[in-house]
């Protein structure tokens, strides 16, 4: 469904953030992007929806390439790709609902959204949506008022309210307490599942991947060092991706417990 | 104190910001010196202080007995004329400023807006209020329609360049997921952009009203109307009470404005 041919991006500074990078996947995938810090992670996914403009190279999107689109396209384009991201970078000042809505701005015309007058099954499915994240009380919250787990479960409505077939999840729980996290990345996972949308995800936490994910991508550098079923990452590949160190120790198994309870 | 100091009585005294010796007393010493020099140039004529003393005197007495009946009508008119030259210059002022100022703003504008509408903020704030006035006095004439064109023209200067400086301040991230949604440029603004910078947009708008009004009590003295004509009309004849009461209403004014301006931004925040 997703294809990425030799993607490539160079920054003005000189950096090659990402090298030719091939990777293709298929609808309903969950996937994980792990790697070190500055391996282009972060690039990889915003070059996709071109929030950050590749230099050269090809992500076609159900037989859209949209490297080639003009903004306008492009704009059409990018209601099909839910991005979720690390400080959940909702509009502070804004409610719960308005952040809500404001995924169906590329739906809408500007004055309708200027007033605030979203169409009535627009405003349907926010509800629907803050229901099933468990927010369906704090709709005329202030955003800047949730907790963090909150933030970023509206941060999962604002996304899925767009009608995606893509998710784009840049580090969603590297701001969260480790039970949020959990809790965070069950939800994306059963959401996925539920729309049957694919996702890549980066993640910093290798072990919480491993609990959630059947496909995992190693990235270093801005090339693809890895790509396999999470019990494929022996301590060898980790070794190989992030440099040396005890392997064994950090990502010892961790009792999961009970965090059915909402955040 | 459980771990071994490595070389004990070791000194410490934090780094000097210029770490030549000599540059640095220099500097000092030519500071003082200039300081001294520039002191000495000031002509005193301590005769002639001594006789405005008494004209100051009078004039500070003169706000223990403000006037406000003797030139009432006078004083009511150009504080109308103020109050309505500072409030619609500050309108007319906003409204212009918010496109500029979303043009100046590099992080949202192309390069050439950004170069034009810095330019237009560089020309507004070069050139005083009071040259500006007396410009405008020359081409439309004593009265306030000059000192309305001149406070409009400044406040653009003011207010586009703070509102760009608070929207390249303004947190990336937000403005990177609204865009993310496919919103159009203008939904962008609306939804990315607005609400970070509509408090202090609202808060300097208040603070540019108060100083319009402050600006029109001076702008009188160049002939561009409001209550600074009112105030120079006083003064040339001596009537200390009557300017004594212009100024206390000008002080009261101010600070019911600077009050309801705390109010206002204390429950935008």
């Amino acid at each position: 469904m997703l294809q990425l041919q030799k993607l490539t991006k160079r920054y003005p500074t000189g950096d090659l953030a990402l090298n030719a990078v091939d990777l293709e996947i298929p609808k309903g995938q969950v996937l994980a992007l792990i790697g070190p810090s500055g391996a282009g992670k972060s690039t990889l996914i915003r070059s996709i929806n071109r929030l950050v403009e590749p230099t050269s190279g090809s992500a076609i999107l159900d037989g859209v390439n949209l490297t080639e689109l003009s903004s306008g396209a492009l704009r059409r384009a990018r209601r099909r790709m839910g991005m979720i991201f690390q400080e959940y970078a909702l509009v502070e000042r804004l409610s719960v609902m308005e952040n809500v809505l404001s995924g169906q701005l590329g739906y809408v015309g500007f004055w309708r959204s200027f007033l605030r007058k979203f169409p009535q099954p627009a405003i349907d499915e926010a509800f629907r949506l803050l229901e099933r994240v468990g927010l369906d009380q704090m709709a005329d919250k202030r955003a800047d008022e949730l907790s963090g787990g909150q933030r970023q479960r509206v941060g999962i409505a604002r996304a899925l309210i767009q009608d995606p077939q893509l998710l784009l999840v840049d580090e969603p729980t590297a701001s969260l307490d480790p039970k949020t996290s959990r809790q965070i990345m069950r939800l994306i996972c059963e959401l996925c599942a539920e729309r049957g949308l694919s996702a890549i995800i980066n993640i910093h936490d290798v072990a919480l991947a491993k609990m959630f994910v059947p496909r995992v991508i190693g990235l270093k550098l801005g090339e693809i060092v890895f790509d396999g079923g999470p019990d494929d990452l022996t301590p060898e590949v980790l070794t190989d991706i992030y440099g040396e160190e005890d392997w064994e120790a950090t990502i010892a198994k961790i009792d999961d417990d009970d965090d059915s309870d909402p955040v | 104190m459980s771990t071994a100091v490595t070389s004990p009585g070791r000194k410490w005294k934090r780094p000097p910001s210029i770490s030549n010796p000599a540059l640095r007393w220099a500097l000092i010493i030519g500071a003082l010196i200039y300081l001294v020099a520039a002191f000495a140039t000031i002509d005193v004529n301590w005769s002639r202080v001594y006789e405005g003393l008494e004209r100051g005197k009078k004039f500070i007495l003169a706000f223990s007995n403000p006037n406000f009946v003797e030139r009432w009508d006078d004083i009511y008119d150009g504080m109308l004329e103020s109050i309505i030259m500072a409030f619609s210059s500050t309108v007319v002022g906003v409204i212009i400023s918010i496109p500029i100022g979303l043009g100046a703003a590099r992080n949202i504008a192309p390069l050439p807006v950004y170069l034009v509408c810095r330019s237009i903020i560089a020309l507004s704030r070069a050139l005083h209020e009071i040259i500006v006035a007396i410009l405008l006095v020359a081409i439309f004439g004593f009265g306030p329609l000059a000192g309305f064109l001149t406070l409009a023209f400044a406040t653009i200067g003011f207010l586009s360049k703070l509102l760009a400086e608070d929207i390249e301040d303004s947190d990336k991230s937000q403005a990177e997921a609204i865009k993310a949604t496919g919103s159009s440029w203008l939904q962008w603004i609306n939804y990315g952009i607005q609400p970070q910078v509509m408090p202090r947009l609202i808060g300097l708008s208040i603070y540019r009203l108060d100083i319009n009004f402050r600006e029109s009590a001076i702008l009188g003295l160049v002939g561009a109307g409001g209550i600074g004509a009112t105030l120079n009309t006083a003064f040339d004849r001596y009537e200390f009470d009557t300017a004594a009461a212009i100024i206390i209403i000008i002080i009261a004014i101010v600070m019911t404005l600077e009050y309801s301006s705390g109010l206002i931004r204390a429950r935008l925040q």
